[in-house]
């Protein structure tokens, strides 16, 4: 069974390698040539102001929040899926009772305005 | 243990890489040729016929570039972005498959790299999940507010349009009953093209595959008139080479996966057994090279669809894009299921 | 030796080595780094095992999920100062010193026991691995706490909400 994953091991080797020896090529073909003015931070041509690493607003975090819970809930329709037809109507009405629960939540989340950009 | 299990992979890895590369090339050269036929103006025609060349002389320059680190950065992981999203976007191009398995003398030889892998459409989306590094520790490393605020955005928006992408494919899935891409193209074959069945994932997938490879109308991550370049800001040479090699290396994967869920992947003409008509084993040379052409032409097809879609349409607002993406697609995908589910107990 | 033993041996090094880091690194996205490489390595292991659909799910979810909400928070609470994190030497470390030797006692003994011969794998393991094997189970016997699985998640769902409620409208 894993000899059918050895492929995809050795694509992401391959993938690591091209990758990274693009990029010791790129330092080492290139010229090098820099100055202070040219290694600091770009800002349209203004002085850069104070550091980037500021503080974000909660909803990024709250989106990643909510994108866990419904990614785990897709989890478990792959194999209901894969399933579905020798589950038949008892595998349907249980995926609908879990479905109907989580969209109750869907629609809280909608409500309570949690996904509202502006 | 038998080395060939290694060699092989080795081999097409190579071969995949390279058909990634001059892919990506091609494509860059026809996003320039259909732009510049959409706004009516010429196109690259300089370097070589028709500008053929084009794309290798803009790598080549890369190469020369100078490579150009800000002082502020975090030097380890500013090199490490692009090394990931490229190695996220060339592992899809082995679970693809490209080919069926061809019988030449009695022998059955494997042509694509991984195709019995059972659970093949999930390293997909688990590969596509993965890719989100690449681009947010490209923002978060540079020490730049607009590359972390693309950066950012673009985190967001990818990781709120994979839940569509994924609920999309489970309608496929409930259909063909496997999530072996292999499995899913032979029952394509055999009862028509999913896309007949699934008309509205098919939609859904195509919005979603265009916002998780940043294409416009999604291309709030590098939105020119408020940040500049979005994520790859602060990136010169071919490591900015690199990340831009990811996104059409992106495009190219996710056009083959349409192909192959939705498109009928090696079938040529839908609910006609074409090459049962012409005379041929399903496992013959020509029958397969006719496989590969009628994959590769349909998801040629598709990238000119992403390139058309790029050219056409205005950028989305943030919070228009979030709203579709949360409030729209994401109902509908799961009426989508709920649909088919009930359709298909019907029809039992 | 065969190809399995070969597979569990760099992944099981793979693993320890990336927790290892994930540990020892100053730098909290390097951390996070080493956590999401530690993932791959047990989705590796899980592989071996003939437990496809786990192996896959645990790149999904823990690598693909769970980790970009870690990166984003280590991102963008802009820790700053990051010296003050480290800490010293506290009752924290001690606890932390004994349980790791009582860890490790465990570890030698067990290298120590004789091999109980048990170590091949159930005969149906690939089956069961398989995404097909799963869905039987989960719909069958294991349907109530599939079920239970909603209202969970139903919880978890409310509680975000309710954590990040006070700050939504401050704006971006």
């Amino acid at each position: 069974m894993v000899e059918s994953y050895i492929p995809l091991f050795v694509m992401i080797l391959v993938g690591i390698i091209f990758g990274a020896s693009n990029i010791v090529l790129t330092e080492i073909l290139g010229p090098k040539r820099s100055t202070r003015t040219k290694l600091s931070t770009y800002e349209s041509g203004m002085e850069p102001v104070k550091s980037a690493r500021e503080r974000f607003s909660v909803k990024f975090y709250l989106v990643a929040m909510i994108f866990i819970l419904f990614d785990i809930e897709i989890v478990f329709m792959y194999p209901w899926a894969v399933q579905f037809k020798e589950l038949g109507m008892y595998g349907f009405v249980a995926m609908i009772l879990f479905m109907v629960l989580l969209f109750s939540g869907y629609i809280y989340v909608v409500k309570k305005g949690a996904l509202k950009w502006d | 243990m038998n080395l060939s299990i290694l060699i092989t992979p080795v081999i097409q890895a190579a071969i995949l890489v390279n058909v990634m590369l001059i892919g990506a090339a091609y494509m860059v050269l026809a996003e320039r040729k259909v732009a510049a036929w959409i706004q009516n103006r010429i196109g690259p025609n300089r370097v070589g016929p028709w500008g053929l060349f084009q794309s290798f002389a803009d790598v080549f320059k890369l190469y020369l570039k100078e490579d150009i680190v800000p002082a502020a950065a975090d030097k380890t992981f500013h090199s490490m972005a692009p090394v990931i999203s490229i190695a996220v976007a060339i592992t899809a191009y082995a679970i693809i498959p490209w080919m069926d398995n061809v019988n030449i003398g009695g022998t059955t030889y494997t042509l694509s790299m991984a195709p019995n892998m059972d659970v093949a459409l999930l390293v997909m989306l688990a590969m596509t999940s993965v890719g989100v590094y690449g681009i947010a520790l490209a923002g978060w490393s540079s020490n730049n507010k607009y590359s972390l605020m693309g950066g950012l955005r673009s985190t967001a928006q990818m990781i709120s349009y994979e839940l569509s992408m994924g609920l999309s494919a489970v309608g496929v899935l409930m259909i063909c009953g496997s999530l072996n891409l292999v499995d899913i193209i032979r029952y394509q074959t055999e009862h028509g093209w999913n896309v007949f069945y699934q008309p509205l994932a098919f939609v859904i997938f195509l919005v979603t595959a265009l916002a998780e490879t940043n294409r416009a109308p999604f291309d709030l991550p590098e939105a020119e008139p408020e940040l500049v370049g979005g994520y790859h800001t602060e990136y010169a040479s071919m490591k900015f080479g690199l990340l831009y090699l990811a996104e059409y290396a992106n495009i190219l994967a996710s056009s083959a996966i349409m192909a192959v869920l939705f498109l009928g992947g090696w079938d040529l003409i839908p609910f006609v057994d074409e090459i049962a008509l012409m005379g041929l084993a399903p496992d013959s040379l020509p029958a397969v090279l006719i496989g590969h052409a009628a994959l590769a032409g349909k998801a040629a097809l598709l990238v000119f669809v992403f390139i058309w879609i790029r050219w056409s349409l205005p950028r989305f607002r943030y919070d228009q894009l979030m709203n579709l993406g949360w409030k729209v697609l994401l109902p509908l995908s799961l009426a989508n299921i709920t649909i088919t589910g009930i359709v298909l107990l019907l029809m039992k | 030796m065969n190809l399995d033993v070969i597979l569990f041996a760099l992944f099981a090094i793979g693993a320890v080595a990336s927790a290892v880091f994930t540990i020892t690194r100053r730098n909290p996205v390097a951390a996070a780094m080493s956590l999401i490489g530690h993932f791959f390595m047990l989705a590796g292991l899980y592989l071996t095992l003939h437990a496809q659909f786990v192996a896959v799910v645990q790149v999904l979810v823990y690598a693909g999920a769970i980790m970009v909400l870690v990166v984003f928070v280590i991102m963008l609470l802009n820790l700053g100062n990051e010296q003050q994190l480290t800490e010293r030497i506290s009752m924290r470390t001690t606890i932390g010193t004994l349980v790791a030797a009582l860890f490790a006692m465990q570890v030698v003994t067990g290298l120590l026991a004789r091999p109980t011969g048990v170590n091949t794998q159930h005969a149906d393991a690939a089956m069961i691995g398989a995404t097909a094997g799963i869905g039987n189970a989960l719909f069958t016997t294991y349907i109530f706490p599939f079920e239970a699985v909603s209202i969970l998640l139903l919880a978890a769902l409310i509680g975000a909400v309710i954590l990040a409620k006070r700050h939504l409208h401050e704006g971006i």
